[in-house]
C-alpha cells in the first residue's frame, strides 16, 4: 500500500468534485507524487495547450511515504504545464500541507477547467466542496491562511494558496503553504490563479495507515534516520547553518553568479551568509536567525526562522514583518543578493518575506531584477522607465521593485514577465540568464561544469533540483568529481536526474540525498508499498519518469536547441577564482548526454529507449 | 525509580515525529489527529512547543472521574484511562487545568498520555532530544546545570 488509492478530481468549470480510484498499474510504474501525477497529466493534457487556458490541468500530489514517519515524509508536488516555461512543471513543497492531504485520504487532487468566479477547495476527509473565495481574492497568502483558519474554526486546518502575484498573472507565482513553504518554480501559482482557484484548505483525520509491513517499515525508517544523523551535511551542516552553509563555499569556488552572471564571486558574500545570520546585529544586539525548523517528519531541520531588524529602512512602521518568519535560504539569499550585487542581509530578508507573503519565486524574481539592473547599467532602461535608479547593488531598488511587483504597478508589470520575456521586450534576449525561460539558481556553470548540463537538460527549465551535481562536484557526494572539467558529467547528470526522479516521487525531500542513496530509500518504499520495490525497479522508474517528462516537452515543441545556455556562459570566461578563464562546455557535454540517455541527436528518446522503459 | 517525560521546547523543530509515534503506538496508524502529545506552533515567536500530560501527583482528572475510570499505573505512576469503564462524561476534561486529557468522538471515551507503559514512543521518536524520559526527581537537572554554568564567581574568567 503506501497509497490511499483515492484521487480527487475537481472540475472547476462545473463546480464538481468526485472521487476516483487510483490507477494502481500506473502506481507500480511511476511510484507517486512527481512520477505518478505526471503520468496522469501527460495522459490527459494536450502538450500544446496554452498553460493559462482552462484546458491545462493542475495536480497536487503526495507520495507513498508522505504522512509516514519516514524522515522528511511530508512532501507534496504540484504538476502542471508551467506558465513561465511552457514545459512540464513539477514544484515540490514541504511544510505540513502534503501530509495533511494524505491524512484526509487523498493521494492527489486533479484540478481541471476554470471557475467562473474565485473559489477555494475545502477538504475535511471525505467531505469536499468548492467554496466562494470572493472575500479571499486580493488577499495575501498570510491573510488567506488566517481568514480560512478562523472561518473554519480550526487552527489545525492546513492551507496552500496563491497571493496577489498568482492572481495578477505574475509569470512566476508560487503556491505557498504553511506561511512560508512553497511549490516555488515555473509559475505553478500563475496556473492556479488562471483557474480562479485561490486556495486549498485541508484537514485530515484518517491518517496514513496503509503501510504494507509496519514493523519492517519502522525498522527501515529508523535505520535511514540514523544515516542522516551520522552524516556531516544532514546531521550537522544543514541543521546548524541551513542551506546557507553554501554561500561562502560556492563563492570561494568562483561559482557564485554575481550581477547577472557578469562575475562569479561576490565581494559581499560573507555579509549575506549563514555566518552573518548568526551574528549579533549592532542595531539591536540580536542575531537575524532565531532558530532552525523542520517540515513535517523531517529529522534534518534545515529551515531558517529569522527576525528582521525592526530599524531597517524596509520595515520601519511595518510591524507585520517584525515577527519570526521563514528565511533566508541559500537560493533566495543568492537570487535577491549576489545576483543583484546587494549585500544588505535585512533587505534580502524583506524581499524574501514579500515573496512568501504574496507568493512569487524569489529565484526568478531576483534574477529578473538582476537583468533589469543590467539593462539599466547599459542605458537600455532609464530611471524614468523603472521609476527609480536601479544600479547593481542597490538595496533600495530591490525593496522598491518587490513592492512594485506585488502592486502590479509601473515597471512591476515588466518584472512580472520574468527575465526572458522582459529582456526580449527590450531587445536584449541574451541577457536573460536561464534555460527554457526559467532563471538559473545559485551555481555558476563556468565553475561547476556539470550544472551547465543539468540546467540545459532539466525538464522544467533551469533548476538545481533536477540533477544536483553540486553534491558530487563540490561536496564529494557520492564521489568527488572535478568541477572544472566536462569529462564524465553526462553520466553523472543522468544518474542524478534519474535518482532524483525517484526521491521526488516517493514523498521525501531531495535533501536526504546528501546522505541517502537510492539504497537507503529502497527498504522504506519496499516495506511501505504494495509490490516488490527492488533497486532495479526503482532505477528503471526514475529513468522512465525522466523520459516521460522529456517526451511531453518534445511534443510541446522543445528541441535540442532549447537544451542550451545563454551566450554569456559559453563565451564570456569567468573573471576570477578557480574557474578563471573557463566557459561552460555545454556543446561538448550535450551530445554525450543524449548518447548516455539513448536519445537521438535531436534530443528525442529513441524507439529502443522508449521500448526499454515501456513508454 | 519513577520516571517522567521532560520537555525542552528550545530543542523542538516541529517535525511531529512524536505525534506520529504516539498515534502508531496507540492506534497502529500514523495519524497525528489521534496523538496524545501535541506540538504547538507559535509562528511569530519562532517557537514550537510539545505538550502533553505531566502525570500530576495530585491528579484532578482522576479525582473528578465519577466512575473511577482513571487509575494509577503502579509501575510508572501514569494516570491511565480504562476505556471499558470510561463513560465519556468529559468531567475530567473540565477538571484538568492543562487540557491534556481529551474527548475522542470516534470512541466516545477520553484519552490521555499513559507513558506507553514505561517506554514512551514520543521520546524514542524525538530526533533532537526535545522530549526525554528521565528520573522524575531530576526533571530540572539539565536546566540547573545550564544555569550553574553561567554562575560566574570570578568575573574575569570565562565560564567554560
Amino acid at each position: 500500500m503506501g497509497w490511499t488509492r483515492k484521487i480527487l478530481r475537481v472540475d472547476l468549470s462545473n463546480g464538481t468534485c468526485k472521487s476516483e480510484p487510483l490507477n494502481m498499474e500506473w502506481a507500480q510504474q511511476y511510484l507517486g507524487q512527481r512520477g505518478l501525477a505526471t503520468k496522469y497529466f501527460v495522459e490527459e493534457v494536450d502538450p500544446k495547450v496554452d498553460p493559462l487556458a482552462p484546458a491545462n490541468k493542475l495536480i497536487m500530489a503526495t507520495g507513498p511515504l508522505t504522512g509516514t514517519p519516514a524522515s522528511t515524509g511530508g512532501r507534496y508536488s504540484v504538476i502542471t504545464k508551467g506558465a513561465l516555461t511552457g514545459a512540464i512543471a513539477c514544484s515540490n513543497s514541504g511544510g505540513y500541507f502534503g501530509a495533511e492531504l494524505k491524512f484526509a485520504g487523498w493521494d492527489m487532487v486533479i484540478f481541471e477547467g476554470k471557475s467562473a468566479k474565485p473559489v477555494y477547495l475545502s477538504i475535511e476527509d471525505d467531505k469536499v466542496e468548492l467554496r466562494d473565495a470572493a472575500h479571499l481574492w486580493g488577499k495575501t497568502v498570510w491573510q488567506t491562511e488566517e481568514i480560512i483558519k478562523k472561518s473554519h474554526q480550526d487552527p489545525q486546518v492546513r492551507v496552500c494558496s496563491i497571493g496577489r502575484a498568482g492572481e495578477n498573472g505574475v509569470m512566476y507565482a508560487c503556491i505557498v503553504n504553511d506561511l512560508h513553504r512553497a511549490a516555488g518554480r515555473s509559475g505553478v501559482g500563475t496556473v492556479m490563479g488562471s483557474k480562479n482557484l485561490k486556495a486549498v484548505a485541508v484537514r485530515g483525520t484518517k491518517g496514513a495507515g496503509a503501510i504494507k509491513n509496519p514493523k519492517a517499515f519502522m525498522q527501515a525508517a529508523a535505520a535511514a534516520k540514523k544515516v542522516l544523523v551520522d552524516n556531516a551535511v544532514t546531521g550537522q551542516g544543514l541543521p546548524t547553518f541551513g542551506t546557507q552553509v553554501l554561500m561562502n563555499v560556492i563563492n570561494e569556488m568562483g561559482a557564485l553568479p554575481t550581477r547577472n552572471h557578469r562575475d562569479v564571486q561576490f565581494e559581499s558574500a560573507r555579509k549575506i551568509s549563514a555566518e552573518a545570520m548568526a551574528e549579533k546585529r549592532p542595531t539591536d544586539g540580536k542575531s537575524h536567525l532565531v532558530t532552525n525548523a523542520a517540515c513535517f517528519g523531517c529529522t534534518i531541520a534545515c529551515g531558517r526562522i529569522s527576525k528582521i531588524d525592526e530599524t531597517h529602512f524596509s520595515v520601519v512602521n511595518k510591524p507585520q514583518y517584525w515577527g519570526a518568519s521563514g528565511g533566508l535560504e541559500y537560493e533566495a539569499a543568492w537570487a535577491l543578493g549576489a545576483a543583484n550585487g546587494v549585500g544588505d542581509l535585512e533587505a534580502l530578508q524583506y524581499a524574501n518575506l514579500i515573496c512568501n507573503e504574496d507568493g512569487f519565486d524569489p529565484i526568478t524574481f531576483g534574477a529578473t531584477v538582476a537583468a533589469a539592473m543590467e539593462l539599466y547599467d547599459l542605458g537600455i532602461l532609464s530611471k524614468e522607465q523603472i521609476g527609480l535608479e536601479a544600479p547593481f547593488g542597490s538595496a533600495q531598488a530591490l525593496v522598491a521593485l518587490a513592492e512594485m511587483l506585488v502592486k502590479g504597478e509601473g515597471f512591476g508589470k515588466d518584472l512580472a514577465l520574468g527575465s526572458a520575456r522582459m529582456c526580449a521586450k527590450y531587445g536584449r534576449p541574451e541577457l536573460s540568464m536561464g534555460v527554457k525561460q526559467q532563471e538559473f539558481p545559485a551555481y555558476d556553470s563556468r565553475g561547476i561544469q556539470g550544472m551547465g548540463l543539468a540546467y540545459a537538460t532539466s525538464n522544467r527549465g533551469a533548476c538545481h533540483l533536477r540533477g544536483y551535481t553540486v553534491a558530487s562536484e563540490v561536496l564529494g557526494i557520492p564521489v568527488k568529481t572535478d568541477p572544472l572539467v566536462t569529462e564524465g558529467k553526462a553520466d553523472l547528470v543522468k544518474a542524478f536526474q534519474d535518482a532524483t526522479s525517484v526521491f521526488d516521487s516517493a514523498g521525501v525531500c531531495v535533501f536526504t540525498t546528501f546522505a541517502w542513496s537510492l539504497a537507503d530509500l529502497q527498504p522504506q518504499l519496499d516495506a511501505a508499498c504494495d509490490g516488490d520495490w527492488t533497486m532495479e525497479k526503482l532505477t528503471l522508474v526514475g529513468e522512465r519518469i525522466w523520459n516521460m517528462e522529456r517526451l511531453f516537452n518534445n511534443a510541446a515543441g522543445f528541441t535540442a536547441k532549447d537544451d542550451d545556455l545563454p551566450p554569456r556562459l559559453k563565451t564570456e570566461p569567468a573573471k576570477t577564482g578557480p574557474a578563471k578563464g573557463l566557459v561552460n562546455g555545454i556543446d561538448k557535454m550535450r551530445p554525450e548526454y543524449y548518447k548516455a540517455r539513448g536519445w537521438n541527436p535531436e534530443g528525442v528518446p529513441s524507439k529502443e529507449t522508449r521500448a526499454r522503459l515501456g513508454l | 525509580m519513577q520516571k517522567s517525560l521532560h520537555i525542552d521546547p528550545n530543542k523542538c523543530t516541529g517535525c511531529l515525529q512524536c505525534e506520529m509515534a504516539c498515534s502508531f503506538e496507540n492506534y497502529g496508524v500514523f495519524n497525528i489527529s489521534k496523538s496524545r502529545i501535541k506540538v504547538f506552533d507559535f509562528e511569530h515567536a519562532g517557537r514550537k512547543v510539545p505538550y502533553t500530560c505531566t502525570q500530576c501527583a495530585e491528579a484532578w482528572c482522576m479525582a473528578a472521574c465519577p466512575v473511577d475510570a482513571i487509575r494509577i499505573d503502579a509501575a510508572t505512576g501514569a494516570k491511565v484511562v480504562h476505556a471499558y469503564t470510561c463513560v465519556g462524561c468529559k468531567v475530567c476534561t473540565i477538571a484538568c487545568p492543562f487540557g491534556t486529557i481529551n474527548y475522542v468522538a470516534d470512541s466516545g471515551k477520553v484519552q490521555k498520555c499513559d507513558l506507553c507503559g514505561g517506554d514512551p514512543a514520543c521520546a524514542t521518536a524525538c530526533p533532537t532530544g526535545a522530549i526525554t524520559y528521565v528520573d522524575a526527581d531530576w526533571t530540572g537537572l539539565d536546566k540547573m546545570r545550564q544555569w550553574a554554568g553561567k554562575t560566574d564567581t570570578q568575573p574575569r574568567a570565562s565560564a567554560a
